[in-house]
């Protein structure tokens, strides 16, 4: 029993790592940081929309899109990392098999520059 | 690791470099490029078509989660004749309606290339693989018109419920997995073979079969195919009317016979009650129909009723006559469709029943093939469709499924009603103005089918010997 509680350990001492940084990031700016509020700095953040409004506006569909283009690295990004700890075991076929996944990427992303997906106007 | 065996899957991983290299070279031309991109696009699957067809590479590969055999050389051989066609078909209607994305002939290879992978499947990882890649390629292409207000329902609609039904799918894959412990077909079938059925196994075939039978539009998972067939522009539903039920039918075989096989009894009763279901609706639902491509829909859903039939029968004959059947349903479906897309007047297409009226007068070359084509699909006999049918319902006697038989017979005669009045209005209606003349292409298809269809007869030979070899390697 104490062997598996010890091996919760090192979740233990990250826990409190993170709450005494996270704790002193926001006590600190009331000691230290220079305050000159206005009302846009005192809004709630909301990336592009007025905080508090009608839930169901009009939302421009390129939010969407850019999400969606972004999930797909989001994803590439989530499948190369259990690829690279097990890099060693897989050999050529795990490597080529990536290169391959990579590759079709790769053309679906110049297909997406070359339509102009990622401009935004 | 070593690189597995890449020789059963060349034709796929042909097509699939090929698609994206047409992609490459469609974004970088511009939307000029749709035909040559489309004409691309048929080398393509032709080139594939040649390599399955002259020098198939049978085997296994991938750790045995993918088969090449004749049944599914057979089956990938029907599928690309139904890409392939789907995209000439559509060259004069993409000229015409400004259709001309050159994103539709790389999806039907990308959807194509799915189809393929799913016939190949030999492994519940590989059918989802294969029925996923198939099947977002067709959401986007059910759409691909996206100023067209029913265009885009239609794709919305079809992704929300094939969203749905592979949901279904793999909750009954992932049921099978756990109480069989194995993902490969033949496991599943040793370990079923051991062991027996139980309720958590046939949960798990209800759950298969209910994503499955979406796929192919059998009752009671049918309800998105009338709106997608019309509201999806045509050359689009020629397309999903033909190849995709062929591979999703024979992803079906091959699950329930190679993977469920020695459980026969369970799966037999839900084939047996989607097959009648789909046969009954598919009859009476098309009476009320207007619209020439609602009616083929629910034509074709009572169409996937009869291949089932055949399939229920669950013997090798049974599956030598799914196979025939499917194959006479991709035939009368293109003759039918490239009709359908020949109704096209100086205004822009029309799809109403009644505008065929006294089509007879007007065109009677192209009256006379589509009154073939409706006779075909209604069995009326020495036409192909008769034998298509006669095939399954021998099949299904000879399993002792007497009264599926002939429920099924019953709904054909009731089925019989609205082909037979498509004929009526065309040849005892007071004529409407005449069609635009039809292009090359069409009267090809056209024609390739009506001679299929009329002189089935001559040629039922060698058709059946292949089918047989391809049943022959399920068993």
């Amino acid at each position: 029993m104490n062997d598996l509680l010890s091996n919760y350990l090192p979740i233990a001492v990250f826990i409190g790592v993170a709450a005494v940084i996270g704790l002193a990031l926001l006590i600190a700016p009331f000691a230290v940081a220079y305050k000159s509020p206005d009302p846009e700095k005192l809004s709630a953040y909301e990336c592009g929309f007025n905080a508090f409004d009608d839930a169901r506006m009009k939302f421009d569909v390129r939010f969407y899109l850019v999400s969606i283009l972004f999930i797909i690295f989001d994803l590439e990004v989530a499948f190369l990392f259990p690829w690279a700890t097990v890099f060693g075991d897989i050999g050529w076929f795990g490597f080529w098999s990536m290169m391959v996944f990579l590759g079709v990427l790769t053309i679906g992303f110049v297909y997406e520059w070359k339509k102009g997906a990622l401009e935004w106007d | 690791m070593a690189l597995p065996a890449l020789s059963p899957a060349l034709p796929e991983i042909l097509l699939a470099v090929g698609a994206m290299a047409l992609l490459m070279f469609g974004a970088f031309a511009g939307e000029k490029s749709s035909r040559t991109v489309s004409f691309g696009a048929m080398g393509l699957i032709a080139v594939a078509f040649l390599m399955l067809l002259v020098a198939p590479k049978y085997g296994t590969t991938f750790s045995g989660a993918y088969v090449l055999d004749p049944f599914a050389r057979l089956m990938k051989l029907l599928a690309l004749a139904g890409s392939g066609f789907a995209i000439l078909m559509s060259l004069d209607f993409a000229r015409r309606e400004k259709f001309d994305r050159f994103e539709y002939p790389v999806l039907i290879l990308l959807a194509t290339v799915g189809m393929m992978v799913m016939i190949s499947a030999n492994d519940l990882i590989s059918l989802y693989l294969g029925l996923e890649l198939q099947s977002l390629a067709l959401y986007v292409i059910a759409a691909i018109d996206r100023d067209n207000v029913r265009s885009t329902e239609a794709g919305l609609k079809y992704f929300v419920l094939g969203a749905l039904s592979s949901g279904m799918l793999l909750y009954g894959a992932s049921l099978t997995y756990g109480f069989t412990g194995h993902t490969d077909f033949a496991g599943i079938a040793a370990a079923l073979k051991a062991h027996g059925s139980s309720l958590g196994i046939v949960f798990g075939i209800v759950f298969v079969l209910a994503g499955l039978a979406f796929k192919i539009s059998a009752v009671p998972f049918h309800m998105w195919t009338p709106d997608v067939y019309e509201g999806a522009p045509t050359p689009v539903t020629t397309f999903f009317a033909g190849a995709p039920k062929i591979a999703a039918a024979a992803l079906m075989v091959r699950v329930v016979i190679d993977g469920y096989g020695p459980i026969a009894k369970d799966w037999q009763q839900i084939v047996v009650f989607i097959s009648i279901a789909s046969m009954v609706l598919g009859a009476f639902a098309a009476i009320g129909q207007r619209n020439i491509k609602r009616l083929m829909a629910y034509s074709s859903i009572g169409h996937m009723g009869y291949a089932l039939v055949g399939l229920a029968a669950g013997t090798q004959q049974g599956v030598e006559s799914v196979i025939l059947y499917v194959a006479i349903y991709l035939a009368m479906t293109l003759g039918t469709f490239a009709c359908i897309l020949a109704m096209r007047r100086k205004d822009g297409p029309v799809e109403d029943i009644g505008e065929l009226a006294g089509l007879s007068r007007t065109s009677p070359v192209l009256a006379f093939l589509l009154a073939m084509l409706m006779f075909s699909l209604a069995g009326i006999p020495v036409l192909a469709g008769f034998f298509a049918k006669l095939y399954v319902f021998m099949a299904a006697v000879k399993a002792g499924l007497l009264g599926l038989a002939i429920v099924g017979a019953l709904a054909s005669v009731v089925g019989a009603f609205y082909y037979l009045r498509v004929i009526k209005i065309m040849y005892f209606d007071e004529p409407k103005p005449a069609f635009e003349p039809m292009p090359l292409e069409l009267k090809v298809v056209l024609g390739l089918s009506g001679l299929f269809v009329l002189g089935y007869v001559l040629i039922a030979n060698p058709i059946g010997t292949a089918a047989t070899t391809a049943a022959a390697s399920l068993f």
